[in-house]
């Protein structure tokens, strides 16, 4: 190869060397378990099998003993939009206003912050980062833990519109009050709260005027932004990803979304008692939040949160998990696993942080599984990636390997030798 | 209405086995002689005897832990459960202040701590302060008062703190309009709160002496009883439990501690040990710190899951604890974190959540351990404690069966039907209760 061309290939940085890892255990997620070989081809999966053709000048990967998994995909994070949470100057995930659907998470992620090794370190290969603020936060995206800008590291930049549906409890509980000292009436809450639910039903109505006039296309028609990025919603081209916890919240959120025709997955059900029926019926994925939460009410079971995904596997339900945080995102493979402990079969867990994540986020043909065709985005481990004790040795992202060195094995090697 | 629900649904305490009891069939993980597959005797609440075979003795109750875990209870050297008030906040020093004042035993943590294997637990004072309140360690015995949960002989302990945490009252800017900033506001305040506090309790400590050296035939000094629980850490009678972050502000309170002759008995998350292990082995202090949590404020930026392992190795005697009663319910797999994190041995890494923190307690010749002599505070996992997969099938104290998984799901139904007929009876008497409607009033 001549110099020239190594330069260029360099200078472009997303085009990979070729690779096969050999004699993997292959865990592809969507088919059987086999022992083999992965041919990696331009970042893309090439070939998987028993034998397969080492394209000429690809790296050999030995990885007998080892297993080969997709990389895994935590469906709600706030990684890149803060860095240490209790100083206000690194926090970017909470805009003013109540209806933001123009915001666009993907600028603010700091390609640089530390958060990301760290996380990617565990085998978190693509994350969802979104935004918090107001009932409309603005527009999620789905990122690879792996790049120099943020424009490198998106693989869906606008992949959802966050929303928080009002909530009609003022306080915490099952009471209602508006926080500490403050005791508010039943019928107050319930006042205020459909303020808010019809505040968001205008501000769809608004959108959806705004969508007609644009396609009438008046002279003088003036952009506006907010209404602009609501049109692919009205269009059901995205999804709204609502957050209701408990089951009347969940309900009023199902019954909002079918009233207003927009496609919406739901994020942070923690409670859905029979709203649960409701959610089957309407075949809603959900996004669970971690399994490592207390019970919400003293009088719950005490692994209420633990049951709650096989509750939702032996409902039919489609669902994937969130962190729903950031320095903590490493641990989704241990969230998970202890909803395998409390009656998920492992292998719906392991779909829920590959392939049924990538399903819920329409990219079911790049990632989620270790397929022909799809990007080679793939953690080599020592066992099983859902087990502490575990280690990942390698990872893939578009096929490229990624660097599992961090923040906090750089300190542990410097620490460890202070004389 | 909520303390009826509570008691009804939720304080239904498993029947205590009178008599001896026999686990066989075990796969038992002692900690601290090693493993092997077989059973435990139990007589008053005290393991008897660890061996392959044991003859069921006459009368005695048979529990078959079916080819599972067996593992000491667990020990976490730092919580807040059960305790109705964490804070005194208004004060620098506020050692005068004790949590066992605030001891509320039906806290439903208590059992979902229990079900989580933990059976013993340091409750602590919060950090408010430079030298916060005192602490007590309890044994997670639902169902008893609270005099009940008290882990009788348990040396007593107190809470200091350094670090953003106690000098947080002192930065005016973050204060609520018209609030006065509380000294210390800064690291070098906190180290001179400290110092005089200790400085005061040594005259006082002096002065009780001179007058019991006197045969108490002088007027007896006026009684401080802030300075008192110091006195006691003075002549180690009290064990200090320091909230800690940064290396400089750790290192700063080993000194304090070596200039005035005390001891620090633990490092509370002590996030940057790491950086000083060599000097808090010195001491001879113990560290008792989160797996890894990080990045949540300033001082815990440089945390590493790495810390445990790495003071471990450098002879500091090491625990990993919760602060929270949602994280305490798992701590089997934080102790797994030592092993991913540093590779310790799963020896080492249980040792973490038993045996090192009743050291640090200075009640590991009662818990801790396997060990005949012991009390018999047990848990039975299903599968390997340092599994994700593993959880909690019953738990003993003192021999007493205090959680049972099997108990707890076939109750459910019946407490559930409870639940419904408490809620309604409580519904048909806020009816009858409820006040008429005002009958509209007549214009004058």
């Amino acid at each position: 190869m001549n110099l020239f061309l190594s330069l260029l290939i360099a200078a472009c940085g997303l085009l990979a060397q070729d690779v096969v890892i050999r004699n993997a255990t292959i865990h592809p997620i969507t088919g059987p378990q086999l022992t083999g070989s992965v041919v990696i081809k331009d970042g893309v999966i090439a070939e998987i099998g028993a034998k397969v053709v080492a394209p000429k000048g690809a790296k050999l990967v030995e990885a007998k003993g080892l297993h080969l998994y997709p990389g895994m995909i935590d469906s709600a994070t706030v990684v890149g939009l803060t860095e240490i949470s209790s100083v206000r100057e690194t926090q970017d995930a909470t805009e003013l206003g109540d209806f933001n659907p123009q915001l666009r998470t993907i600028v603010a992620i700091n390609p640089a912050s530390e958060h990301i090794p760290v996380a990617r370190s565990n085998g978190i290969t693509s994350v969802i980062t979104q935004p918090g603020g107001g009932v409309i936060g603005g527009q999620m995206a789905l990122i690879h833990m792996d790049g120099w800008t943020w424009e490198e590291m998106a693989v869906s930049p606008a992949v959802a519109l966050h929303l928080r549906f009002p909530l009609m409890s003022g306080g915490g509980g099952r009471r209602f009050g508006g926080g500490q000292g403050q005791q508010t009436s039943f019928a107050e809450t319930r006042r205020r709260y459909e303020e808010q639910v019809q505040k968001l039903s205008q501000f769809l109505e608004e959108s959806r005027r705004y969508q007609k006039a644009k396609a009438a296309a008046p002279k003088g028609f003036k952009i506006d932004l907010k209404f602009e990025a609501m049109i692919p919603v009205l269009e059901r081209k995205t999804p709204v990803m609502m957050t209701a916890v408990r089951e009347r919240a969940i309900k009023d959120a199902v019954e909002f979304a079918a009233k207003e025709n927009i496609r919406i997955v739901l994020a942070q059900v923690r409670e859905p008692g029979q709203a649960l029926a409701d959610i089957k019926a309407k075949a809603i994925p959900v996004i669970l939040p971690g399994t490592h939460a207390s019970p919400l009410e003293e009088d719950d079971a005490y692994d209420s949160q633990f049951t709650l995904p096989s509750e939702l596997f032996k409902a039919g339900i489609t669902f994937a998990f969130g962190t729903f945080d950031s320095s903590a995102v490493r641990n989704l493979p241990y969230q998970v696993a202890s909803a395998v402990a409390f009656g998920l079969p492992r292998e719906e867990a392991l779909k829920a942080v590959t392939i049924n994540a990538a399903r819920i986020w329409g990219v079911e043909d790049k990632l989620g599984s270790i397929e022909k065709g799809k990007w080679a985005d793939l953690i080599l481990t020592d066992g099983d990636p859902l087990e502490t004790t575990t280690q990942i040795r390698q990872m893939f992202i578009k096929g490229r390997e990624v660097n599992l060195d961090n923040k906090h094995t750089q300190l542990y090697k410097k620490y460890l030798n202070r004389p | 209405m909520k303390k009826a629900l509570r008691w009804a649904v939720l304080l239904a305490p498993l029947a205590a086995f009178g008599a001896d009891v026999l686990i066989q069939n075990g796969k038992i993980i002692t900690v601290t002689k090693g493993r092997l597959d077989g059973s435990i005797l139990i007589r008053d609440g005290k393991i008897v005897e660890v061996a392959e075979k044991i003859l069921a003795p006459p009368g005695v109750q048979v529990v078959d832990a079916g080819g599972q875990y067996v593992i000491p209870g667990i020990v976490d050297c730092h919580s807040h459960i059960a305790a109705e008030s964490i804070n005194e906040g208004s004060v620098s020093v506020s050692s005068m202040v004790g949590i066992e004042d605030v001891l509320n035993s039906e806290e439903v943590s208590i059992y979902r701590a229990l079900a989580g294997g933990v059976t013993t637990a340091n409750i602590l004072h919060g950090s408010a302060n430079s030298i916060g309140g005192k602490c007590s360690v309890i044994k997670m015995r639902w169902g008893k008062d609270t005099a009940g949960l008290l882990f009788e002989g348990a040396k007593p302990g107190i809470k200091f703190a350094l670090g953003e945490n106690p000098k947080r009252r002192g930065d005016a800017d973050n204060l609520q309009p018209g609030a006065v900033p509380r000294y210390p506001a800064t690291r070098m305040g906190v180290e001179d709160v400290i110092r005089q506090a200790f400085t005061d309790a040594k005259i006082y400590q002096a002065e009780w002496n001179d007058h019991r050296a006197k045969g108490g035939n002088t007027l007896p000094p006026r009684r401080d009883l802030k300075l008192e629980p110091l006195v006691e850490v003075l002549e180690g009678k009290r064990l200090v439990h320091a909230h800690c972050y940064r290396a400089d502000e750790i290192l700063m309170l080993l000194r304090v501690a070596d200039d005035h002759g005390f001891k620090i008995r633990t490092l509370q998350h002590v996030l940057e040990g790491y950086k000083v292990a060599k000097e808090i082995a010195a001491h001879g202090a113990g560290a008792s710190t989160f797996s890894d949590w990080w990045a949540y404020k300033v001082e815990a930026y440089d945390a590493i899951p790495f810390n445990a392992a790495i003071m471990h190795k450098k002879g500091v005697l090491v625990s990993l604890n919760s602060d929270s009663a949602e994280l305490m319910r798992r701590l089997n797999t934080e102790a797994a974190k030592a092993i991913k994190y540093g590779g310790l041995s799963e020896d080492e890494a249980l040792a973490m959540v038993t045996i090192n923190p009743a050291k640090q307690l200075m009640v590991d010749n009662r818990v801790g351990s396997i060990e005949a002599g012991k009390d018999a505070d047990l848990v039975i996992y299903d599968k390997h404690p340092l599994s994700n997969y593993a959880k909690v099938q019953k738990v003993f104290i003192d021999g007493a069966m205090y959680f049972d998984r099997d108990k707890d799901l076939s109750d459910r139904a019946e407490k559930e039907a409870r639940r419904k007929a408490l809620t309604e009876q409580q519904r048909q008497q806020q009816k009858k209760t409820a006040p008429a409607k005002p009958a509209a009033r007549r214009p004058a």
